[in-house]
C-alpha cells in the first residue's frame, strides 16, 4: 500500500501529567520543584510525568524507554490523548493534540494514529481479518476496500491461512502480529506501540522486531516504541528517551547513550550492553589524508563493530577502510581499535569512584 | 409505661384515613385515566392475542418441529433438541397442549418485552454511576416486593386479563436482564475497550463493535434467568386472568385435584427446562471465542 501521507513530526512540550482529585492545582507546585514523594505525601496526588520535552523524528522510531512505573505508558498516551494532560502540549505536525475538540480528536486518531497494545487487545469475537479491519471499518470504508488493504497487511505480517481464525486459537507472537495487521492496516502515519513485545518470549520478541524494522524500511511511518528493554531499545530506536519517576533523564542515539550515559542509573543499564552492536564505524574510525585509497576492504558507513569486525576477520585483514554511500573514502578501521571498543570500558561509575 | 410494652403507632383513624385517602386518589386516577391506559398498552394486548393465535392455531407437528429448530439453532446439541421434542410429545399427550401453547406464548412475548425494556436500561446504567445507585434498589424492590402485591395497582387499573398478567410478569422478571447488562458491559475488558479508543470509535461504534458483544454471554445468563421468573410468575399471574399452565394448577389448589396440580406443574417444569437448557447452551456458545487457549 503505498502511503501517500507524509509522517510527521511529534514535538512534546513542557508536559505536567498529575493524578488525584484537583491536578491543576499542583502544577505550579511541581514546576517551582515540588519532587514526586513531596506531591504524594503532602497533597496526595500522583505526579505521572514532569516536563516532558521530547521531539520525535518524522519517518523514524523513536524509542521510550523506562522501567515499570516510569511513565512510559502514560506519556504515549498522550500522543493520542487516550490520557489527557495537566500541562502542555503535543504537537503533531503543525496541530496540538491536546486542543482538539472531541469530534477533532476521533479524526485524528482514524486517519493519524494507529496504536499496538502490549496485551495485543483484540477483539476476541472477531476473526483476524475481522480484527485487521478495525480501524477502517471504524472510519467507513467499503467493506470490499477494507478487506483488500487488511489482506495486503495480514499477509504481509505473516498471518497469510489464518484470516478466519480467532485470536483465542493463535498463539502470543500470532495474536501480536494480528495487533501489527490492524494497526498498519489503518495506514496512518504514527505507529503507537504500547510495550508492543514485551509479552513475547525472547526469540518470538527478536522475530517481530525484524518484522517492524523490515517494514519500517518500506513504510516509513514516524513510530513510537515503548519498552522497558534497553537491548529492544538500542535495536530498533532512532533516537531514544530514558525516563525516570516522569521525567526524561537522558535523549539521543542509542550509540550516545551507550557512549556517554547521563548518570549512574543509565550506566548501570548500559554496562550490560553488547557494544558491538551499538556502535557504529565512524565513532572509531581515524581519517585518511586526502587521496590516500585505504587498506582492505570497503565498510559501509552505519555498520556497527560487530559486523566489521566480521567483514575483517572474514577477509583475514587487520585493516578497512569506511565509505560513504557514494563510495567516497571517509577514513580507516584497525581491527585492533574494533575490538577495544567492543569491550565494556570503564563504566561511568568505576570513573566517578576513581575521581 | 405504654409506650415501652405497646410500639406508639400512629393512631387507627389516622392510619385508616391515610390509607383510605391513598386508595381513593389512586382510585380516582384509575376512573380519570384507565381508558388512556388501556388505549396505551393496546398494541401489547393486539401483539399477545397473535401471538397466542399462532401457537393454537398451527398444527401440532409444526409447532413442534418450529420449536425443535430453534432449539438446535440455539444449542446445536442433538440431546436437547431430543429432549424437547420429547417433553412436548408426553405434554400433548397428557392433553395439556392448548394451555402449554397459551403459556409459551405468554413467556415469548414477556421475555421480548424484558428485553426490549430491560436491555437499554443495562445499558444506561452501565455508563452513569448515578444512574446504577438510583435503579438498582428499585430492581431491590421489585425482586422482593411479593408478587401478589403488585397485582392489586394492576388489576385496578386494567382490570383482569392479558395485558395486567403481562405486565405484572415482566416487573417482575426484568430485574435480571437488567442487572446483568449492566454487569457484563462493566467488565468488559478496559485494554480491549482502549484500544477501539485508539482507532477512534465514536460511543455508538463502542457500543456495538466492543462493548455489547463482549457483555452478550453475560447478557444471556441474564435473559436465561428472566424466563424463567416469568415462568414462575405466570403461575401467580393466573389468578388475574392469564391463561394457560397456571390456571389448571390455580383450579387444583381450589378444589384440591392432587393429579391436575401434579401434570400442569410438571408440564411448567418441562418447559422450564427446556427453555433453560436451550438458552444456557447458546450462552455458552457465544463465550466460545473468549476463553484463552493460549496464554
Amino acid at each position: 500500500m503505498g502511503d501517500a501521507k507524509e509522517s510527521p513530526r511529534i514535538s512534546i512540550r513542557n508536559l505536567y501529567k498529575i493524578f488525584g482529585k484537583n491536578p491543576e492545582q499542583y502544577v505550579d507546585l511541581v514546576k517551582q520543584g515540588m519532587t514526586k514523594t513531596e506531591l504524594n505525601e503532602q497533597h496526595g496526588h500522583v505526579l505521572g510525568l514532569k516536563d516532558i520535552n521530547i521531539d520525535m523524528p518524522a519517518g523514524g522510531i523513536m524509542v521510550v524507554m523506562g522501567l515499570s512505573g516510569s511513565g512510559k505508558s502514560t506519556l504515549i498516551r498522550h500522543i493520542n490523548r487516550l490520557i489527557d494532560p495537566t500541562a502542555g502540549e503535543v504537537i503533531v505536525g503543525e496541530e496540538d493534540v491536546c486542543k482538539m475538540s472531541p469530534g477533532q480528536l476521533r479524526e485524528f486518531r482514524r486517519h493519524q494514529t494507529a496504536m499496538v497494545f502490549q496485551k495485543f487487545a483484540l477483539l476476541p469475537h472477531r476473526t483476524v481479518m475481522d480484527n485487521a479491519v478495525y480501524g477502517l471499518e471504524v472510519q467507513g470504508i467499503s467493506r470490499t476496500q477494507q478487506l483488500e488493504r487488511a489482506q495486503h497487511w495480514v499477509s504481509r505480517v505473516g498471518l497469510a491461512g489464518f484470516e478466519n481464525n480467532y485470536p483465542n486459537q493463535l498463539s502470543g507472537g500470532m495474536q501480536q502480529r494480528v495487533g501489527l495487521a490492524r494497526a498498519l492496516t489503518n495506514d496512518a502515519p504514527i505507529l503507537l506501540m504500547d510495550e508492543a513485545f514485551s509479552a513475547l518470549d525472547p526469540l518470538i520478541r527478536m522475530d517481530m522486531q525484524s518484522v517492524l524494522l523490515d517494514l519500517q524500511k518500506e513504510i516509513r511511518k514516524t513510530v513510537v516504541f515503548i519498552t522497558h528493554d534497553l537491548d529492544e531499545a538500542l535495536r530498533l530506536g532512532d533516537k531514544i528517551a530514558i525516563l525516570r519517576d516522569g521525567e526524561v533523564i537522558q535523549q539521543g542515539t542509542g550509540q550516545e547513550i551507550v557512549l556517554n550515559p547521563a548518570d549512574e542509573y543509565i550506566s548501570s543499564f548500559v554496562k550490560e550492553v553488547n557494544r558491538g552492536r551499538v556502535v557504529l564505524v565512524e565513532t572509531i574510525m581515524k581519517p585518511l589524508a586526502e587521496g590516500n585509497p585505504g587498506e582492505g576492504p570497503a565498510i559501509a558507513i552505519g555498520t556497527t563493530l560487530e559486523e566489521a569486525a566480521k567483514t575483517m576477520t572474514d577477509a583475514n585483514v587487520g585493516k578497512a577502510h569506511i565509505v560513504e554511500a557514494d563510495g567516497k573514502i571517509m577514513g580507516s578501521l584497525d581491527i585492533h581499535e574494533v575490538i577495544s571498543s567492543m569491550v565494556t570500558p570503564i563504566g561511568h561509575d568505576d570513573a566517578i569512584a576513581a575521581e | 409505661m405504654s409506650w415501652w410494652n405497646e410500639f406508639p403507632s400512629m393512631n387507627t383513624a389516622t392510619l385508616r384515613a391515610v390509607k383510605k385517602s391513598i386508595d381513593e386518589s389512586f382510585r380516582g386516577f384509575t376512573r380519570e385515566y384507565g381508558e388512556y391506559i388501556e388505549l396505551f398498552f393496546e398494541p401489547l394486548k393486539q401483539f399477545l392475542i397473535w401471538s397466542e393465535r399462532i401457537m393454537l392455531n398451527s398444527p401440532w407437528p409444526l409447532v413442534i418441529l418450529a420449536i425443535a429448530l430453534i432449539a438446535w439453532l440455539a444449542s446445536r446439541n442433538l440431546r436437547i433438541v431430543i429432549g424437547t421434542v420429547v417433553t412436548l410429545l408426553l405434554i400433548g399427550y397428557f392433553d395439556m397442549w392448548e394451555d402449554t401453547m397459551k403459556t409459551i406464548s405468554m413467556i415469548f412475548v414477556c421475555t421480548i418485552m424484558a428485553i426490549v425494556i430491560g436491555i437499554p436500561i443495562g445499558i444506561a446504567m452501565s455508563r452513569s454511576d448515578r444512574l446504577q445507585s438510583v435503579i438498582n434498589p428499585i430492581l431491590d424492590v421489585m425482586q422482593t416486593m411479593p408478587s401478589f402485591v403488585y397485582l392489586i395497582p394492576v388489576v385496578m387499573l386494567l382490570g383482569i386479563g392479558k395485558v395486567p398478567g403481562l405486565i405484572a410478569v415482566v416487573i417482575y422478571a426484568i430485574p435480571p436482564i437488567i442487572r446483568l447488562t449492566n454487569l457484563g458491559i462493566r467488565l468488559v475488558d478496559k485494554d480491549v475497550l482502549e484500544a477501539a479508543d485508539a482507532f477512534g470509535s465514536s460511543n455508538w461504534q463502542r457500543l456495538k463493535n466492543v462493548q455489547m458483544p463482549l457483555a452478550l454471554p453475560t447478557m444471556m445468563a441474564g435473559i436465561n434467568q428472566t424466563i424463567m421468573m416469568a415462568l414462575a410468575m405466570v403461575v401467580v399471574a393466573s389468578m388475574i386472568g392469564v391463561q394457560g399452565l397456571g390456571q389448571p394448577v390455580l383450579k387444583a389448589i381450589n378444589s384440591q385435584y392432587f393429579t391436575l396440580g401434579v401434570f400442569n406443574g410438571l408440564a411448567i417444569v418441562g418447559i422450564a427446562i427446556i427453555f433453560d437448557r436451550t438458552s444456557q447452551a447458546f450462552g455458552k456458545r457465544l463465550q466460545k471465542h473468549q476463553e484463552v487457549v493460549h496464554g
